[in-house]
């Protein structure tokens, strides 16, 4: 017979901890392919209605399409930002080497809405209208430091003999980057392009702030529709970005391991 | 300045380098000949790897000036001195194939492409893994990667190879291949090398020249024959081999042999070249590789020049030899290393000890030394 050890305990809390996590995302999964309208158990029927309303959303695809390039345009900034910065504090000393870098991962630790109203009031302070640029800046203020921790913590392991044993063999300081430098880094580089893209792509509490009538995101859109009513269309929408931001990550731990196997 | 000598690959003068406080490297000065392997020696710390890192240009002397092939290079950096360098950790790119690897250097040296393939292809043949050249570094074992990293540098036709303790990350049998392979190449291709060890027997085995250093200061420089068997202060003899070290005074010379007597009034004959007067305060050197050592009961009649008796007080096994400690009579401790014969002698055995007056060098007596 089954006996109550205190395993099977903890065995049972993990599970519970788990439904407790997942739940409320499968079912939002489940009832995006329900035909009523307002989706409640039991589902009444099976079909991709949603998702071909969603499709034909004009907002919604343009919420996509700018959330989209804000993404991409937000990873390709703080990446370009984050090697140059992680090669100086890892390579250099230089005075207040600590305190920069302490202060290049702040945005971390000071909370979304502090961020989105003090940017707003800065854009204020230099007259300057809300705008694309503005978001862009703003999201590659919230990106840049995790970015930049995924990058140092690679060039700290990158042993500096080898930029050394290139140096000697008559590689310039260019060369040496390009050649052994950058090679070294860029499984960190393409990790921290998509963690860059994913924490972009999922962000509402700044961006609402920040987001102007033409650009807005997918989450903030969502935040708006939900204002006025809960459609289906919503629960399809949620399905869809949480493919998005699953899967970019595990694409980046999948890129990780197929270069990791082959080098070091 | 002396850098006009064609034959002088290298110069240093007055080097001196400062970590902050720390002065890592004080006033040096070193030649190193064309085609020679110049081996720089000494316990970790003492400013040998800093000393061929300013060579290299990885770091930068705080005085000093540095010379290769009589240009004066403290102002050129690393990737314009036509150096090969040689790691402790290989340091071969991971993620280039050896082929790649070892045709690096040649790609900033304007060399066709196939003259590129030709040249990796004789390097690779030369360091016997001709056939690696599609494999990837983390393929090959320690020793294969150090072959390659050498293959890598010499490949480019250096004025200078520089070699880092180049044998430490090697397991103990690989390291005498490596060793004599190392030797080998450098002698058939008259490469200028200066090599980096901490390692006595690796210095000895290979050097034209070594230079002994402590603490940032040059200890004594010559062949290796030289500093082991002459050296000139009480560091180069504790470091290279143990020795025993006794306090005396000159009392003659006779026959051109110097008679010591120790503070013991043990008296010993030595025949240490340097000029010494009557009453010189000096110090008594005696490798303990040098003693020969019988029971007393099978001592041979005739005697080197220097015999005594005692009682052994502790010996150890060590395979092919046998390290004793003997009190003589008349109250001396020496340390003895013996090769064992047939059977090694015991703990309280009566022995008698016999060592030749050409293997009791002298130094200047402690006080007669400033203290360093």
């Amino acid at each position: 017979m089954f006996r109550i050890t205190g395993w099977s305990l903890i065995r049972l809390f993990t599970i519970m901890i788990y439904v407790f996590m997942f739940l409320p995302i499968v079912v939002v999964i489940i009832l995006s392919f329900d035909t009523q309208q307002f989706a409640s158990f039991p589902m009444r029927g099976f079909t991709f209605k949603w998702y071909v309303e969603l499709s034909q959303n004009e907002s919604i695809i343009r919420a996509f399409k700018s959330s989209i390039m804000l993404g991409v345009l937000a990873a390709l900034l703080s990446t370009s930002i984050a090697i140059p910065a992680a090669m100086a504090f890892v390579r250099y000393s230089f005075r207040w080497k600590n305190s920069l870098n302490t202060l290049l991962l702040a945005p971390i630790m000071v909370p979304e809405v502090v961020l989105g109203v003090s940017l707003l009031l800065f854009m204020r302070f230099l007259q300057q209208p809300k705008s694309f640029a503005m978001l862009l800046l703003g999201h590659v203020m919230l990106t840049l430091p995790y970015v930049l921790l995924i990058v140092q913590a690679r060039m700290v392991s990158i042993q500096e003999v080898y930029e050394e044993a290139a140096k000697s063999l008559g590689a310039g300081p260019f060369h040496t980057f390009r050649e052994v430098t950058f090679p070294l880094l860029l499984p960190a580089i393409l990790a921290g392009m998509l963690f860059a893209f994913t924490i972009s792509f999922d962000n509402i509490t700044a961006t609402l702030f920040w987001a102007t009538a033409e650009h807005q995101t997918v989450p903030v859109r969502i935040f708006g529709m939900l204002r006025h009513s809960i459609s289906p269309e919503i629960n399809a929408l949620g399905t869809v970005m949480i493919f998005f931001t699953i899967m970019i990550p595990l694409f980046a731990a999948f890129l990780i391991r197929y270069f990791g196997k082959k080098r070091i | 300045m002396e850098s006009s000598q064609k034959n002088m690959v290298v110069q240093l003068r007055g080097i001196v380098k400062n970590f902050g406080k720390l002065e890592a490297v004080k006033k040096i000065d070193l030649d190193v000949e064309q085609g020679s392997l110049v081996t720089l020696l000494g316990p970790s710390g003492c400013g040998k790897t800093t000393i061929l890192r300013m060579i290299a240009g990885l770091e930068h002397p705080t005085a000093g000036d540095i010379y290769i092939k009589g240009r004066l290079v403290n102002d050129i950096p690393i990737h314009r001195r036509n150096l090969g360098m040689i790691f402790q950790n290989y340091a071969l790119f991971p993620h280039k194939s050896i082929f790649d690897n070892v045709a690096f250097g040649l790609k900033y040296r304007n060399v066709s492409k196939t003259d590129i393939k030709e040249k990796v292809r004789k390097a690779l043949e030369m360091v016997r893994l001709p056939d690696v050249g599609d494999r990837y570094p983390s393929q090959l074992s320690g020793g294969q990667q150090q072959r390659i990293a050498l293959a890598r540098a010499i490949v480019i036709e250096p004025d200078v190879l520089l070699m880092d303790e180049p044998l430490s990350a090697l397991d103990e049998n690989l390291r005498e291949d490596m060793r004599r392979e190392i030797d080998n190449l450098q002698q058939m291709l008259g490469v200028t090398t200066i090599f980096v060890t901490h390692d006595q027997r690796e210095a000895l085995s290979m050097s034209d020249k070594i230079v002994v250093l402590n603490d940032g200061v040059l200890q004594q420089e010559g062949p290796p024959e030289d500093v082991y068997n002459i050296p000139t202060n009480r560091f180069v003899a504790d470091f290279l081999g143990s020795s025993n070290f006794y306090p005396g005074r000159v009392m003659a010379k006779e026959n051109g042999l110097y008679r010591i007597r120790l503070e013991t009034g043990h008296e010993f004959l030595s025949n240490h070249p340097f000029n010494w007067n009557q009453g010189d305060k000096i110090e008594l050197v005696i490798r303990a590789q040098k003693f020969y050592v019988y029971a007393e009961n099978n001592a041979p009649d005739e005697t080197l020049g220097n015999s005594f008796k005692g009682v052994i007080k502790d010996r150890s096994y060590m395979g092919g030899e046998v390290s004793y400690f003997i009190d003589l009579e008349g109250g001396l401790s020496i340390h003895v290393i013996s090769i064992v014969n047939i059977r090694a002698l015991k703990i309280g055995d009566r022995v008698a000890v016999d060592v030749s007056p050409r293997h009791c060098g002298l130094l200047p007596g402690q006080h007669s030394i400033a203290a360093s």
